[in-house]
């Protein structure tokens, strides 16, 4: 294999694997906000054996993505040199900001989150966890900016040419709010909170099913579902205003999610189906004509710009980007659903009443952490053959001084230590869930010893 | 060349003080978990690892911060190095995510095995690191091929040589002695008491290290000594670091522990200053064509870049080092292990 596909290949895997993790960080940094807000509200033991908890799982998740986020800042150097070249200037202020803004914020404070609880007082505690809620979150924000500027370069010229032509950045600003920023950001966000949140409420649903942790699962299940209602509905907003912003900016890739080939006509919205892409149709699908049109225009005869339109070499594979698309969606609509579903029993007070429903909960989990990723391979595919949109092609993209050999050897470790460490944390994540929290009667309240610490 | 002090300038100092901050403040945990196999008992296992057990993680964040900020003010040395050295730095990953996985999982079980196997993997690992980052400094004091569209073109077993390895293996011996010191000062009773010991073996390894480095540079790479004919003030650092090592057996004699490691910090401190001081204005000296070489200006981002990221810097830089002193004090004195330990 030549090195363009393995070093792809080589990104796609470690970007994909890494993505299993922060989302998980985020989504989880804000229910711990929310729960020991609630236990320094309350003073309730309940709230504080739950946040320790999840503490618990927060760190787990946290030190691995630390661990595979590291090697993502390096692939752009080792793998995507000329990329590197190419973009410096640009993406590096985006890259130095989360450096400093956000991953000191958020590995500094955590030390205090996972490991303070006997150092500071209640409330410094809860600042720190705010901090780490709130660095995690800056990182995704500038790293969202900096793929963003991939997808839609703003704020930047071209200089030089031959070997040493590159974007530099003419106005900071506008790069950092590029056309599609604010909207993929808010996407990711809350694609984060989901992950986190229905990592909770499975588990909270699971201790449920098998007669354990009453009140810590349906008080977890509830903070959790709070979370998840609002942010699968605010996905629907954001996923929307994403896919305009594509439509606008990215005509490409819109006609790839919905195999739009005929710029003529009017765009259909399917449901599902299978993308033939030599005979240029959608086969055994179900759509509703004009839909596409509808839904960017709100003009169901509006004609919108298919596939044709573009050289053959400067479109994005189809049916990968309409699968994924179409999961990613499909996914969406079933975590609305479900977590509406879950907030109307929680009205009549019978949320943890029917089994098969927990059932389901249990299995959610896998919901948001398969959008996630589709949603990714919708983004990242659907901008090929481009690496920078309109400006840099992804085969001119690579490490001139790496061999494909080099590649091969470090694919197949990455492959042997990742699928190891997945393992590991399955394992621990199940050790940590089958332990379950601390009895109440074991943990003398926090907040009293804290008292007594400090106020005497 | 004409020394200016320009933005470029400025941010050659600036990925020096992150990546002395790095070398400070993960130093010492690599040192620490260089010497984890000395200690035989599980609990001052535990107690040594859980000594470094809330910081290692945002001390490591100096690294990538570091290589963030090459990124984007020297792209082209970013680039160069980063693919040039594609195994070394893969290596380097590889320890860095076992390291990482080890510290976490180590003690998540009982069983024996469990323990050895992921103490062995955490030490071994903290020595490649430190030894991967010296070899990696030594290849910038000898330089490397890198042809005239700024491509390295050399190969991974090029980049081991004699001189390299003793680059590396005296960052390992610095490392030993400031994680040494560092757990003496994190320690108490018996533990410490051996720990103390080693501090000053620690010190001979690194002084022999230290002395047969610096002999080497001076007889085959006399470029690394240009800037100190020109302008002999930049002895100070020489002097610094001589003084700094000297100090620390003194302050662990008159039990100044935080002394010893404030000595052992300013040397390493001055060690990169003396580093830097050697190579300016280049940062990847060429071995081809010295006109290959990428310096400060032909490898850098634009002004434009340059100053956007010094306000960034400046901003964000004072709450970075108010939250680092901030969390040290919060974990200042003797480790307890806990419930929520390693």
């Amino acid at each position: 294999m030549d090195a363009e596909i393995l070093a792809r290949i080589q990104f796609a895997f470690t970007v994909a694997f890494h993505y299993i993790y922060p989302p998980l960080s985020i989504g989880l940094g804000v229910i711990l906000v929310m729960m020991e807000g609630m236990y320094l509200k309350t003073k309730n033991p309940l709230y504080e054996q739950m946040t320790k908890f999840w503490v618990k799982v927060f760190a787990l998740t946290f030190a691995i993505g630390v661990a595979t986020g590291i090697v993502m800042e390096f692939e752009f150097g080792t793998n995507w040199a000329t990329y590197s070249r190419y973009v410096g200037d640009v993406f590096g202020s985006a890259l130095a900001a989360e450096g400093i803004f956000a991953f000191f914020l958020e590995s500094g404070f955590l030390a205090v989150l996972v490991f303070g609880w006997d150092k500071v007082k209640p409330r410094t505690h809860f600042i720190s966890t705010i901090m780490v809620s709130l660095g995690s979150m800056f990182s995704a924000v500038w790293i969202v900016v900096a793929n963003s500027w991939q997808q839609t370069p703003a704020g930047y010229h071209i200089v030089g040419e031959g070997l040493n032509v590159r974007a530099e950045i003419t106005d900071f600003w506008e790069m950092v709010f590029n056309p599609s920023s604010v909207d993929r950001l808010l996407h990711v966000l809350s694609g984060a909170w989901l992950a986190g949140a229905f990592l909770v409420i499975s588990v909270s649903a699971f201790y449920l099913l098998k007669n354990k942790h009453h009140d810590f699962a349906k008080s977890s299940f509830r903070i959790a579902l709070l979370l998840a209602v609002f942010a699968s509905l605010f996905q629907l907003f954001t996923g929307h205003q994403s896919a305009i912003g594509v439509s606008e900016n990215q005509p490409a890739k819109l006609a790839a999610m919905e195999a739009h080939f005929d710029s003529s006509s009017a765009g259909a919205l399917h449901l599902f189906g299978w993308v033939d892409e030599n005979n240029q149709k959608v086969n055994l699908g179900i759509g509703v004509p004009g839909m596409l049109s509808y839904l960017i225009y709100g003009d169901t005869q509006k004609p919108v710009k298919g596939l044709n339109a573009f050289p053959p070499d400067e479109r994005p594979p189809v049916n990968i980007v309409f699968q994924a698309y179409h999961l990613m969606v499909a996914i969406g609509v079933f975590l609305i659903l479900i977590t509406v579903l879950g907030i109307f029993l929680w009205w009549r007070g019978k949320l943890f009443n029917h089994k098969w429903l927990l059932w389901i909960f249990v299995f959610s989990v896998l919901g948001p952490q398969i959008a996630n990723q589709v949603g990714w391979i919708t983004a990242e595919v659907g901008r090929q053959p481009w690496i920078v949109y309109g400006l840099l092609k992804t085969s001119d993209a690579l490490s001139k001084a790496v061999t494909s050999e080099q590649i091969m050897f470090s694919l197949i470790l990455f492959t042997v230590i990742y699928l190891f460490l997945f393992i590991l944390f399955i394992y621990l994540l199940n050790e940590k869930i089958q332990h379950g929290p601390d009895e109440l009667e074991t943990i003398t309240s926090e907040y009293e010893k804290q008292k007594f610490i400090f106020e005497k | 060349m004409e020394f200016t002090f320009d933005l470029n300038t400025i941010w050659f100092i600036l990925i020096g003080v992150l990546l002395a901050g790095y070398a400070i403040l993960d130093g010492f945990d690599l040192g620490v978990g260089a010497l984890h196999l000395l200690f035989k008992k599980d609990e001052e296992r535990r107690i040594a690892m859980n000594s470094i057990g809330p910081v290692w993680d945002g001390n490591e964040v100096w690294l990538v911060t570091g290589g963030g900020a090459l990124f984007a003010a020297f792209p082209h040395v970013y680039a160069t190095v980063f693919s040039g050295f594609y195994t070394a730095f893969m290596l380097l990953l590889f320890v860095l995510i076992f390291r990482a996985v080890a510290l976490e999982f180590r003690s998540k079980q009982e069983a024996k095995w469990w323990r050895q196997m992921w103490d062995v993997l955490f030490s071994i690992a903290s020595i490649l690191i430190a030894l991967l980052a010296g070899v990696a400094l030594g290849n910038i004091v000898t330089g490397v091929p890198v042809d005239a569209n700024k491509e390295f073109a050399g190969s991974f077993f090029g980049l081991i040589t004699p001189y390299t390895v003793l680059v590396g293996i005296t960052t390992v011996a610095l490392f030993m002695m400031h994680g040494a010191i560092y757990l003496v000062m994190k320690t108490e009773g018996e533990i410490q008491q051996k720990v103390r010991e080693w501090v000053n073996n620690t010190i001979i390894f690194f002084v022999i290290c230290y002395v047969s480095t610096t002999m080497a540079t001076l007889v085959y790479f006399p470029h690394m000594t240009q800037h100190f004919k020109d302008a002999p003030f930049l002895f100070i650092f020489a002097l610094l670091n001589m003084l700094a090592v000297a100090n620390i057996p003194r302050e662990i004699y008159h039990k100044r522990e935080f002394n010893a490691f404030l000595s052992s910090c300013a040397s390493i401190a001055a060690l990169l200053a003396l580093f830097a001081a050697g190579i300016f204005p280049n940062i990847v000296i060429s071995t081809i064509n010295p006109d290959y070489s990428l310096n400060i200006y032909n490898a850098a981002s634009s002004p434009k870049t340059l100053s956007t990221m010094l306000t960034i810097a400046l901003i964000g830089m004072p709450f970075v080092i108010g939250y680092t002193i901030t969390i040290y004090w919060i974990f200042r004195g003797k480790v307890k292990l806990d419930k929520m330990s390693y």
